[in-house]
């Protein structure tokens, strides 16, 4: 209990003083995590949408693997990108590994099949609603996934915290394509796990704090941003 | 969504990179000792060289310069290192500095670690005793000085008293604590550990407890990306009289971490 209190009162004391290192590693966090968001989404949402709207062969085995993939171990994504990425792997020639490129790409690859999960969910509500009515307007494929992607949005925005909050907590594999450099690749994930492995708990707590705080700052801004629970149901 | 994407895109533009750089792996005994804190702003300042470190056991590192994947690498097992370099991996093996390894374990002492004649002596009363013992357990420098002394106390335990957690330094000695167990350690880490509770050092002293610090540049034949003049720079800094006074000065609580003993162009 007093680790407790002393992780409080100086994870209190780093953010009111502004802390030079700690400013540096939360910023770092959110380059990362908001970097592979803005990829991962990218990629998710169209994808989400396309298998809702279209019909094709292997439709249900995509979908259930996609939804089996949320379940992905990070730990295993950062071991296959390390492998990839290292010197002696077949793209180590881009010199990618340990740097926060490395961290982004990881990432991404965890959080994609969790946000196309989620928004496939809402995107597929949806398109029962709207299909007859598109249909019967005969639009392109493509304005169909625009449509849906657009009045989905709000759902979409469910999807994306989702993904945000699976990004920022992870340590596993950012860990391993990071390697945890100070100034370079140090998070406050690795950070927390380092300071844990020399018996800093204070301080491993402070941190664990100041990463909890900013997860709620970050979606209360987002919620915020996104004018949700304020009017109408969209 | 669409300010949700330009910030981040914002967010990335906003990563830079300067100065030169050498990426070397290192031990977390090494750097959980708190002498890198004090050795790199020195580098960076003298070399003009922004050294980045991985820290992580010595198994790993010395896979991380097979691959190719750091420049040069501080490690502390000389078996290792040397089926290393004979395996054309890396250059050649330089010795910085030593320190030694030591027994720590639970204030009451179960076993009667503390008068013990020698160090295998220390292990066998651990073994008899079936106290609780946690070994790294991760093929690093300090793991594998562990496995070679208890071969000499009468082989590698199987029991459920021994504890094989396979993590760094810090962590075992982490799990030590909560555990009352006993665990062999460098000198540097066990000092600077944040978390000692119950625990003590309990023996120490025996030459077999040596640890020697070593630096290997990567080899520049087998990987043509690696910065060898830069590791080169590096060496002819670690081994000069600044580094010496600086690792001979670091202390904790009054005790010398280190010793530096590189020879001048060995």
């Amino acid at each position: 209990m007093v680790d407790l209190w002393q992780g409080l009162s100086q994870a209190f004391w780093l953010v009111v003083t502004l802390d030079a290192e700690l400013a540096e590693i939360a910023l770092r966090s959110l380059q990362v995590t908001f970097t592979a968001l803005a990829l991962g989404c990218l990629i998710a949402m169209p994808l989400a949408a396309l298998l809702a709207v279209r019909r094709f062969r292997w439709r249900r085995t995509v979908i259930a693997v996609l939804n089996a993939l949320m379940g992905l171990p990070p730990v295993v994504v950062g071991l296959v990108v390390y492998v990839l990425l290292s010197r002696s792997g077949p793209l180590g020639v881009l010199g990618l590994l340990f740097t926060p490129t490395a961290m982004i790409i990881a990432q991404m690859i965890v959080i994609v099949p969790l946000m196309a999960s989620i928004a496939h969910q809402s995107l597929r509500d949806l398109w029962a609603e709207y299909h007859d009515l598109l249909i019967s307007m005969n639009v392109t494929q493509s304005q169909k996934i625009k449509t849906l992607l657009w009045d989905a949005r709000r759902a979409l925005l469910t999807a994306a915290l989702a993904g945000f909050g699976r990004g920022i907590g992870e340590v596993g594999a950012i860990m391993i394509v990071g390697g945890n450099i100070d100034h370079v690749t140090r998070v406050l994930t690795t950070a927390i796990a380092l300071e844990t492995g020399k018996g800093e708990f204070a301080l491993a707590l402070a941190l664990g704090f100041v990463l909890i705080a900013l997860t709620i700052l970050v979606n209360l801004l987002i919620h915020w941003l996104g004018q949700t629970e304020r009017e109408g149901r969209w | 969504m669409f300010r949700i994407l330009t910030l981040g895109i914002w967010l990335a533009a906003g990563m830079a990179n300067a100065a030169e750089t050498l990426r070397m792996a290192v031990t977390t005994s090494f750097h959980n000792s708190g002498l890198a804190d004090i050795l790199l702003p020195e580098i960076a300042d003298d070399l003009d060289l922004d050294v980045q470190l991985l820290v992580v056991g010595t198994g790993q590192a010395l896979r991380l310069g097979e691959a190719g994947d750091v420049d040069a690498i501080l490690v502390h097992s000389q078996t290792a290192e040397e089926a290393f370099i004979d395996a054309g991996h890396g250059t050649h093996r330089r010795e910085i500095m030593y320190n030694d390894f030591v027994i720590v374990g639970p204030q009451s002492d179960p076993a009667a670690v503390s008068g013990a004649g020698d160090a295998a002596d220390a292990l066998s009363r651990i073994a008899g005793n079936a106290a609780r013992f946690v070994s790294r357990g991760d093929e690093s420098g300090t793991h594998k000085r562990e496995l070679n002394l208890w071969e000499s106390a009468g082989g590698i335990p199987e029991a459920d008293w021994y504890n094989e957690v396979g993590a760094g330094m810090g962590a075992a000695l982490n799990t030590a604590a909560g555990l009352g167990a006993y665990i062999l350690s460098d000198r540097a880490s066990w000092l600077n550990f944040g978390n000692k509770g119950d625990l003590t050092l309990l023996f120490a002293g025996d030459p077999v407890l040596f640890n020697q610090y070593a630096y290997l540049p990567v080899n520049p034949a087998r990987h043509n990306h690696v910065k060898a003049d830069l590791a080169a720079d590096l060496e002819t800094w670690l081994t000069s009289a600044r580094a010496q006074e600086l690792i001979d000065g670091y202390m904790i609580d009054g005790e010398t971490l280190f010793v530096f003993n590189a020879q001048p162009d060995g």
